[in-house]
């Protein structure tokens, strides 16, 4: 490969050239028209409904319904990351909800019933998660059977387990203070500013030496003003976000103040944070994009194809028993129903909204986030304009329904325009 | 042979008495077969010929059942496609095995990725996909960063090669890479294998197409029914020689520099 070649390109850097702002732009737009839209339905549609629900209801708007927003987003959007993984792979995990319910009856069980300390419940709990999912992922990866088959067996098992565990009409309550604090408590003001700098700091020190290194090697790095505006426009959006959550949102401050970032919002800023680095920064998130996008050209590669099927079950139960956990904090207590009735759909939902594709090779875990945040502003708006359960689950089966056309549609403009 | 070992020194690939059977069916009968660096040779023969089944036993995907295998001068044996890559010899087959939903530089490296401790290492990574298709004076890529689901066919084929040579290869087997191309396309794809041949590499090239044959092979090695019917310079014979090699597994004055099959006294 080192022999003379006669004909050298021109600019020798030309493939790795670093491309001028507006060639950026330029580029994107491309993707977008050509089918690769991302996140961007998703982000526009919050807006809109936030806009919306604003004007339609006031209270929308508030400190106190902003916090609710977060604490009742959490338990989907953390199933959603999880769901990711699976989606990655083309393939569904049906039992993910009731996945998560069974992992939060077991921690209700250890914790109230059998007296274990909480760090053990919640090791039991994230046990039972992986264990639920090397078990799918076997089924699916080793043996061959279609994962909606496998899933939707599991699906219903679980909700017998559930039921097995708590007892029909029963109800287990937690009582544990920090697992509680999770969904009910909030960092002091503060913490929270600490928080944001800390993590705004890191992002923009990731974002700028990252662009930097590259530039100076010569190779294709994003332009400079495209990375400060990500930073700032972060930094913007999550600062707003941490001053009106430490905004004073009890009734009657005097008796009791309620103010501060909720506990579970690092918790998932934490996973968001380690899931993106395994997706994006390790061999093994990229063949997982690999197996995802073209199975045997993987295999030929040397990918250990099945491994890497059995390993998103893996990962989307052990994160169902997270979001099952959550779940458990925000409710007080698990009934048989945990992890049921919507829990699932507005899981694969979120993943799906956030721009996560059905058909595998597409997505990313802040997908779910944006995902998770829709189908929480659709819940919680459509509660506050009055509307019952029965309009709400319409609504939000028809975000689902357009999402996934998009999706497609994306799909097929992918494909005929030679992307696909 | 001595002709041969005078000119381009001993091949690197030198396959004798090859046979392989799937059940009853007897696909390759005592084939010989060999690649020299620095030259193109080209494998052509009807469907059903058995060209495929060679390079899926040279590329390790299907175990030869005798016949000897020699590389680089030694006899080895290759039980998988890892050994085969270990040796040194890549296969880019016709469905190129790219990932759409990945880049240049990632299809590139897929499955051998370098990384420091646990994380991917991009730059070192994108520079040396770069340094790969410069060698290969790749003029129709705009990007390394680009998504393969952005490429034209001949565009594919290109990064589907550059993949196979990047890794030291010597003996790089293209099984029809111009055949889902246009005009313009199958000229730069030609023109790439040239350049590979022409770098020191042996190249193989299955193909249909004679027109491509002529163009860019050095030697010709006819597969008739599963036997080699002949190994000829190209500059040694016509079109019309080959097809009816290809079509008849014999022709008249054509001088084989192998040994056929038919000589060994195997008969269809």
């Amino acid at each position: 490969m080192s022999a003379p070649v006669v004909d050298v390109p021109e600019s020798p850097a030309e493939l790795t050239r670093s491309p001028s702002l507006g060639e950026y732009f330029r580029s994107y737009l491309d993707r977008v028209r050509g089918g690769d839209i991302g996140s961007l339905p998703a982000v526009l549609g919050l807006i809109v409904l936030v806009i919306v629900f604003s004007i339609l209801r006031p209270v929308f708007f508030s400190a106190g319904n902003f916090a609710n927003l977060l604490t009742q987003g959490a338990p989907i959007t953390v199933i959603a990351m999880g769901l990711v993984f699976v989606l990655l792979l083309g393939e569904i995990d049906l039992s993910a909800g009731f996945a998560s319910g069974v992992c939060a009856a077991v921690l209700a069980t250890v914790l109230t019933d059998w007296g274990w300390s909480w760090p053990l419940a919640v090791l039991a709990a994230l046990a039972t998660g992986l264990a639920i999912g090397t078990a799918i992922g076997t089924l699916v990866a080793r043996v061959g059977i279609p994962s909606f088959v496998v899933t939707l067996a599991a699906f219903l098992a679980f909700q017998g387990t559930v039921l097995l565990i708590i007892g029909e009409g029963g109800n287990v309550p937690i009582r544990d203070s920090v697992i509680l604090a999770i969904e009910n408590k909030n960092l002091p003001p503060l913490w929270g500013w600490v928080l944001w700098a800390v993590s705004i700091g890191a992002f923009a020190a990731i974002v700028l030496t990252r662009s930097q290194r590259r530039r100076a090697k010569g190779l294709s790095a994003e332009p400079l003003a495209v990375a400060a505006v990500k930073v700032a426009g972060l930094a913007v959006i999550t600062g707003i976000g941490v001053y009106f959550l430490n905004l004073e949102r009890s009734r009657n401050a005097l008796v009791i103040s309620l103010k501060g970032v909720p506990w579970v919002v690092p918790i998932i800023l934490v996973l968001l944070v380690v899931l993106t680095f395994v997706l994006m920064r390790t061999a093994y998130g990229r063949h997982l994009y690999a197996v995802g996008g073209n199975a045997e050209a993987a295999r030929r590669a040397g990918i250990a194809v099945p491994n890497i099927r059995t390993s998103v079950f893996m990962i989307g139960s052990t994160m169902a028993a997270i979001g099952g956990i959550i779940a458990a904090s925000r409710a007080n207590s698990v009934d048989p129903n945990a992890g049921g009735s919507n829990t699932l759909l507005y899981a694969v939902g979120a993943a799906v909204i956030g721009g996560t594709s059905l058909f595998g090779g597409k997505g990313k875990v802040r997908d779910a986030i944006l995902g998770g945040a829709v189908i929480a502003v659709i819940d919680n708006g459509m509660g506050l304009l009055g509307y019952g359960s029965g309009i709400k689950f319409i609504i939000t089966g028809l975000v689902l329904l357009i999402a996934a056309s998009v999706d497609a549609l994306a799909r097929k403009r992918a494909q005929a325009t030679g992307r696909g | 042979m001595t002709a041969n070992a005078t000119e381009n020194g001993a091949p690197i690939l030198q396959l004798r008495g090859i046979n392989k059977s799937f059940g009853p069916v007897h696909v390759l009968k005592q084939v010989n077969f060999a690649a020299y660096r620095g030259q193109v040779t080209a494998l052509v023969g009807d469907n059903g010929a058995g060209k495929s089944t060679l390079i899926k036993c040279v590329g390790g995907i299907h175990p030869f059942d005798s016949g000897e295998f020699l590389f680089e001068g030694k006899q080895v044996t290759i039980h998988g496609p890892r050994d085969a890559s270990a040796l040194g010899i890549e296969i880019v087959y016709q469905d190129l095995a790219l990932c759409d939903n990945l880049d240049v530089v990632q299809n590139m490296f897929l499955g051998r990725e370098q990384r420091t401790s646990i994380v991917l290492d991009e730059d070192s990574m994108e520079s040396q996909a770069a340094k790969t298709l410069k060698s290969l004076s790749v003029r129709t890529l705009k990007s390394t960063r680009q998504l393969v689901a952005s490429l034209s066919g001949g565009q594919r084929q290109t990064v589907a090669i550059a993949k196979a040579v990047l890794w030291n290869s010597k003996l790089v087997i293209l099984d029809e890479p111009t055949a889902a191309l246009g005009v313009a396309q199958t000229e730069q794809v030609l023109a790439l294998v040239r350049r590979l041949a022409d770098q020191g590499l042996a190249v193989v090239l299955i193909s249909h197409n004679l027109v491509d044959v002529f163009e860019v092979s050095d030697r010709i090695a006819a597969l008739y029914l599963g036997q080699l019917a002949a190994e000829v310079k190209t500059k040694d014979v016509r079109q019309n020689q080959v097809v009816e090699l290809i079509t008849t597994g014999r022709t008249e004055g054509v001088e084989s520099e192998l040994p056929t099959s038919v000589d060994e006294g195997v008969t269809a």
